[in-house]
């Protein structure tokens, strides 16, 4: 009887520690992924209470669901990725007339998809699309979903399709990495994403569709402004440029395309323009960046017909 | 029965369990984008033998880099990005249990919550001078392979490229 008392006694503590010490490595994580996103449910429940948006008991589960809910913006399906570029996307074409030639379409379309399909996210909710916009200014976007526009002054710093495809990847890797969506504040995608929690039905009810257009227009307004406006940090301009150099190498092309657009894009920019020089790092810093990555320079060797089609399409237009 | 006994039954079943569960649970996983494309090799330039749609589920009989091989419902099987699969359940047509589920658990996913279709047609009432229509000419944009294959080889490129 000694015995066996001894023996539940030793399986006892061994589970006890056991559970102990998953207690103590699982705490802090917990707390400190937490604690933002409580205090700013904590305020949103009892203001939603306040206004007669949510019942106690809704705003009950809203504080309960949240601490498992509200993360970041990883937590954005790529369906509503798909409808955050695509009004990202309408808003850029508010500013931006676009660029109709057929053939250019097509070709950038057809190089672009071609890119897209070697990154590391080669499927989004509705497709990687690309359009020309008519516009003598240095710059290009990516919305959310995989929309990418550059203008016909972007085109003019690429001599060759090696160098256009860098352009492309390099936008391919701002979406593939989601910059745009780091680019929404933490707060609404909480709101966003609470609402989904009390809500079952797939019609969204008056108030809480007013609440999610509104936060809707302000996650766009956050995009926009950095693609626009702020640009995004060197951090991940030079983690684009990584991918664009990944994805130009699988499929073929000299990165050192990427390095040629650069130095043109250099000659043109003017200083303290509103296009790439406003919104990102000095070509001459990307390209010393780039060139710890690549190595030496090498030029561009392009065989005759891949020359001879961005000739044809591109570099006459 | 003693303890050490009762022990390593309780370890057994676990084990056995556990086991059972592995052979038998081949990863169910569901289709989260809009045209879920379902292809002959294990490569965007494979043939296209099946078209799923978003919240469709697959069965997952095997992987290769980042191309899963998926059942398909008619028969024989195919090859579909991982890009395109979540291991969330879609939830198409959520009710109240399926909401709070969500909200509490990693496992699943709702169809058309949060920013929707209906969330746009609401900003667009709101900016009636915001102008999806080149937005939406750019989605009909279609690529085929063929002509994906074409610009590859004619522009001395890589037809193996990609992930």
């Amino acid at each position: 009887m000694k015995k066996l008392y001894t023996q539940i006694s030793s399986i006892q503590t061994n589970v006890s520690l056991f559970l102990g010490l998953m207690l103590i490595m699982g705490l802090p994580s917990l707390f400190t992924g937490c604690k933002s996103v409580e205090s700013v449910t904590n305020v949103g429940s009892a203001i939603g209470v306040a206004t007669g948006m949510l019942t106690d008991s809704q705003a009950d589960s809203l504080k309960k669901t949240t601490i498992a809910v509200a993360r970041s913006f990883q937590d954005i399906t790529p369906e509503q990725e798909y409808y955050i570029g695509r009004t990202v996307g309408a808003v850029i074409l508010e500013k931006y007339r676009p660029y109709t030639n057929k053939s250019a379409l097509t070709y950038v379309n057809i190089l672009g998809q071609t890119l897209a399909k070697a990154s590391d996210q080669p499927e989004t909710f509705g497709g990687y699309h690309f359009l020309i916009l008519d516009s003598d200014e240095i710059n290009a976007f990516a919305a959310p979903g995989g929309l990418i526009f550059l203008t016909r002054g972007m085109l003019s710093c690429c001599r060759n399709e090696d160098a256009l495809a860098a352009v492309l990847a390099h936008e391919i890797g701002h979406v593939q990495s989601k910059h745009g969506l780091q680019a929404i504040k933490k707060s609404r995608i909480t709101t966003a994403l609470t609402t989904i929690g009390v809500e079952g039905t797939k019609t969204f009810a008056g108030e809480q569709l007013a609440t999610l257009t509104q936060t809707f227009g302000e996650s766009i307004t956050d995009i926009t402004k950095t693609l626009v406006n702020n640009g995004y940090s060197r951090e991940l301009e030079q983690e684009a440029d990584r991918s664009a150099i990944l994805i130009l190498e699988r499929v073929g092309y000299n990165p050192n395309g990427l390095v040629d657009m650069l130095q043109e894009m250099n000659r043109r920019l003017k200083p303290g323009g509103l296009d790439f020089a406003k919104t990102h790092p000095a070509p001459i810093k990307r390209i010393e960046n780039i060139s710890s990555i690549i190595g030496p320079y090498t030029p561009v060797v392009e065989p005759k017909l891949r020359k001879f089609r961005f000739d044809r399409i591109i570099a006459k237009k | 029965m003693n303890v050490k006994k009762t022990t390593t039954l309780i370890l057994t079943i676990i084990c056995i369990g556990s086991i059972t569960a592995l052979a038998a649970g081949l990863p169910s996983m569901s289709v989260q984008v809009k045209k879920g494309e379902v292809r002959s090799t294990p490569s965007f330039l494979g043939k296209i033998v099946a078209r799923l749609s978003y919240g469709d589920q697959v069965q997952v009989q095997g992987k290769k880099g980042a191309w899963m091989l998926v059942d398909l419902v008619d028969s024989g099987n195919g090859w579909i990005h991982a890009s395109a699969l979540t291991r969330k359940n879609i939830v198409l047509r959520a009710g109240q249990t399926d909401a709070q589920q969500a909200a509490d658990s990693d496992e699943i996913a709702l169809a058309g919550k949060g920013f929707n279709e209906q969330v746009e047609n609401e900003f667009k009432a709101q900016n009636p001078t915001i102008d999806y229509t080149w937005i939406d000419k750019m989605e009909n944009i279609v690529i085929s392979r063929k002509q994906m294959l074409y610009f590859l080889q004619k522009g001395g490129l890589n037809p193996e490229g990609g992930s």
